[in-house]
């Protein structure tokens, strides 16, 4: 009975349409043990800890908990099994307090009549797991004034108070400086002590070693293995990666033409660290790196979307000055953004209104716009980029992931800019349409445009890129050619720093 | 990761049919009427109908510029009395009527205009912004005419005909005016680059300012066209009743938000047309006449509107709801 598993999730399935995110994925988990769960993004780490607390159903396979076969079908069942999730970004509510959040919907009540909250004991249990945290900060601070980590803690302290057996962490050191990070790990020592086991998601190696004490590595859906923490962490990269994708995205390498783009000691006070870069006709970039790693913020404040303490930015040798979107528009950059219904398209318009938004000057005589030029080059467009829609004034909320994100690229063909920031384009994306974006993004560049790719999934990175820059904590920390980059190479650097 | 299934695709038919909802409405709403009232259907009482509501529907169009741009301008009743008030002091200063007019419309323009800097420059939300400007702009007209209507001893006559002439001696001078702005809102939103950002601002306002729109200078362009036209509509409206009232227009921004609402704008941006609101106005004012002619109090005619502001805005919910799933 005493070495009974307190979590087992055996042979998990789960199907979306068109993909098989989990097949047959199993987990053991050990009371009292944190146990990592490690693997690309993509790997289906996330969609397995959806189904166990509750937010998927599975398509089958069975959980037992304390070798009791367990429904999980809501949140709150989850809850009530004691399993709490905290996630990436915080999902407190920012205008009450840490009492308020850490017992909200849970709170204690003050005598036999109904709605009303006992703040007297509110205060003193929020106190307690405060306590418990070694955070001292009053229950009544409100939750906005708060950094990253703390509220991160009072994401745990909610999951204490809910009295939690199994704390799920979420890649919970994204957001947190070094010091922070420590002090997270002395909790979830401390925690572990006190019988609380944690299932932890990350991939930054280095730490694992430090706070973990069994891995489990999944890939493609699958589970590779489990293995202790102390293994090599060449090792860990094998299993994660392995796999080759190889000749699906062939891409035409040539000799690079002129410099585009020249960016010299762009600095943001706390996300970027005095980067340079340049890039040259012809030429893929890739920028590697974990998430948080200053990618996007990189790409942000080239394209003028996000201030920049300093930097100067070079096209074709001259400076420019870009401190809009507008300004980098006309300089002759695109920003192709990483969240495309957030950041990207107006969903309620039409396929021709998204289109024509970055590039809507070239169909117009002064204020006016030429409605049949615009429609012929959009209609081009739906051709060349073969996206399914019955007509160009179809409303874009109604197409596919995969036609959305190709209208978001027809947007930035469209301003005919020559230097392309490509963030994240084919994550929500199917296999056919994920092709198509690359031989799009081959045949930019043959045309004597340069793209920054920015990717989380190597072995795209690796398939098409000229070169990678590997980005750690907001610095290039290396450059890779194509011939010396490998995922081992890339995975090692961005996990390690350097 | 799921794909959206492509099903939800509205047919042509259902667009046709939706766009053509509020029309339908305001015909079966006036085809009862004329049933109902003999009355109703007659030229004479059709232009009494138009003259009503000219000066409503003139400020829905720029209303519905704001709020197609996710936003609510709450000033236009205020700023509507300003400009009329300013308007008929110049004129019974004695200024030429050409000066006074313009001093009228600019007065609202300057109010527009700083509209557009608290919301856009200011990040103020539109709501707080116009709220302001609806207090500020009222007080200023109280202040000017001393609380009292600003009379005129001898009137220009071609200030009376702006409001009260025909032209042709049979359509109402503030129709014609108002099927032109309608006219020219319109190609605003159709064929410019001004009205094409306003929907992308309203629909979103993050993905257009990455696409590289000044959003800024944009917003700052229609609050400032709305102030425009209900200055417009303050002239208007002051040579209609011949005097210039500081408290005209009280609670009419309810009446313009409602109109454009009624005419299938979302107050979440993004959707919305001229022809929306001009039909929005027309039913709230075949409502009115329909109540009047009836002799149904004045009492009910409130309570009618507001069923139909609701039902309006719930018909489309639902449209909306069914859409999306």
């Amino acid at each position: 009975m005493g070495d009974q598993p307190l979590l087992v999730m055996d042979r998990i399935v789960k199907s979306f349409p068109g993909v098989r995110a989990l097949d047959q994925v199993s987990l053991t988990v050990r009371r009292g043990e944190v146990h990592v769960l490690l693997g690309e993004n993509g790997a289906g780490k996330s969609t397995l800890m959806k189904i166990l607390t509750g937010a998927y159903p599975r398509d089958s396979g069975s959980i037992l908990l304390n070798g009791n076969p367990v429904e999980i079908e809501s949140p709150q069942q989850a809850l009530a099994l004691g399993i709490s999730m905290v996630y990436q970004e915080s999902h407190l509510a920012r205008h009450l307090n840490i009492a308020e959040n850490v017992f909200l919907g849970r709170e204690p009540r003050y005598g036999s009549l109904p709605g009303l909250i006992d703040r007297a004991a509110l205060w003193e249990h929020t106190r307690e797991h405060l306590a418990e945290l070694n955070l001292s900060l009053s229950p009544r601070t409100a939750v906005r004034s708060l950094s990253a980590a703390q509220c991160q803690m009072v994401e745990i302290a909610k999951a204490l108070s809910a009295e939690a057996r199994i704390i799920i962490l979420d890649e919970p050191t994204a957001a947190l400086a070094e010091k922070e990070i420590d002090r997270l790990f002395g909790i979830i020592r401390a925690l572990k002590q006190r019988g609380v086991t944690f299932i932890y998601i990350s991939h930054r190696l280095e730490e694992i070693a430090a706070v973990g004490d069994r891995i489990t590595v999944l890939r493609d859906g699958r589970t590779i293995g489990t293995v202790p923490s102390a293994t090599d962490p060449r090792e860990l990269i094998r299993m994660m990666a392995g796999r080759e994708i190889g000749e699906l995205f062939p891409r035409d390498f040539s000799a690079p033409g002129e410099e585009l783009l020249r960016v010299e000691r762009l600095r943001r006070e706390g996300v970027l660290r005095d980067i340079s870069f340049s890039a040259r006709a012809g030429e893929i970039i890739g920028l590697a790196g974990l998430v948080g790693s200053g990618r996007t913020e990189l790409a942000r404040a080239v394209f003028g979307a996000d201030r920049r303490d300093s930097g100067d930015i070079y096209i074709r040798g001259e400076s420019v000055e870009i401190d809009t979107p507008e300004q980098a528009i006309r300089a002759g950059i695109g920003y192709l953004s990483e969240d495309r219904k957030l950041l990207s398209l107006a969903l309620g318009l039409s396929i021709r209104a998204n289109v024509t938004l970055a590039g809507l000057k070239k169909y117009c005589r002064g204020p006016f716009i030429h409605q049949g030029k615009e429609y012929q080059a959009v209609e081009s467009y739906i051709k060349e980029l073969s996206i399914r829609a019955r007509h160009p004034d179809q409303k874009v909320r109604t197409l596919s992931g995969g036609n959305q994100q190709k209208v978001v690229v027809a947007r930035w063909l469209a301003t005919e800019a020559r230097v392309l920031f490509f963030d994240e384009p084919t994550v929500g994306v199917d296999v056919g349409a994920k092709a198509e974006i690359f031989s799009l993004m081959n045949a930019l560049v043959r045309r004597g445009g340069a793209i920054i790719f920015i990717s989380s999934y190597l072995p795209e990175l690796l398939a098409i890129c000229d070169r990678l820059l590997v980005l750690s904590r907001g610095k290039i920390v290396r450059e890779l050619s194509r011939e010396e980059a490998t995922q081992e190479e890339i995975l090692y650097y961005s996990a390690l720093g350097n | 990761m799921a794909e959206e299934s492509e099903k939800a695709v509205p047919g042509t038919l259902g667009e046709l049919a939706r766009k053509l909802a509020s029309l339908l409405s305001l015909l079966i709403l006036g085809g009862v009427l004329s049933i109902l009232s003999p009355y109703f259907l007659t030229l004479d009482n059709l232009f009494a109908i138009g003259l009503q509501m000219s000066v409503i529907a003139i400020i829905a169009i720029g209303q519905m510029l704001i709020i197609i741009s996710a936003g609510i301008d709450l000033s236009v009743g205020s700023i509507l009395a300003l400009s009329g008030i300013v308007c008929t002091i110049f004129l019974a200063d004695g200024v030429p009527l050409g000066l006074a007019l313009t001093g009228g419309v600019a007065a609202g323009t300057l109010c527009g205009l700083v509209n557009g800097f608290l919301v856009s420059k200011g990040r103020i939300p539109p709501f707080i912004a116009t709220l302001g400007m609806m207090g500020m702009a009222r007080g200023v007209a109280l202040i000017l005419s001393g609380g009292a209507g600003v009379q005129l001893s001898s009137l220009p006559e071609s200030f009376i005909f702006l409001g009260a002439g025909r032209l042709f001696r049979v359509v109402p001078v503030p129709v014609v005016i108002t099927a032109v702005l309608a006219a020219l809102g319109a190609g605003l939103l159709k064929y410019t680059r001004l009205g094409r950002y306003t929907y992308a601002i309203g629909s979103n306002q993050e993905a257009a300012r990455l696409s590289g729109v000044n959003v800024q200078r944009c917003l700052i362009y229609i609050y400032t066209i709305c102030g425009a036209l209900s200055g417009l509509a303050g002239v208007i409206l002051s040579s209609r009743l011949r005097s210039g009232q500081p408290t005209a227009g009280t609670g009419w921004e309810l009446d313009v938000i409602a109109a454009c609402v009624i005419g299938g704008a979302s107050l979440s941006g993004g959707e919305g047309t001229i022809a929306g609101a001009l039909i929005g106005a027309l039913i709230m004012g075949v409502l009115r006449n329909g109540c009047n002619l009836l002799d149904v109090s004045a009492f009910w005619q409130q309570v009618a509107i507001g069923a139909i502001i609701v039902i309006a805005v719930f018909i489309d919910q639902y449209r909306h709801s069914k859409g999306a799933a």
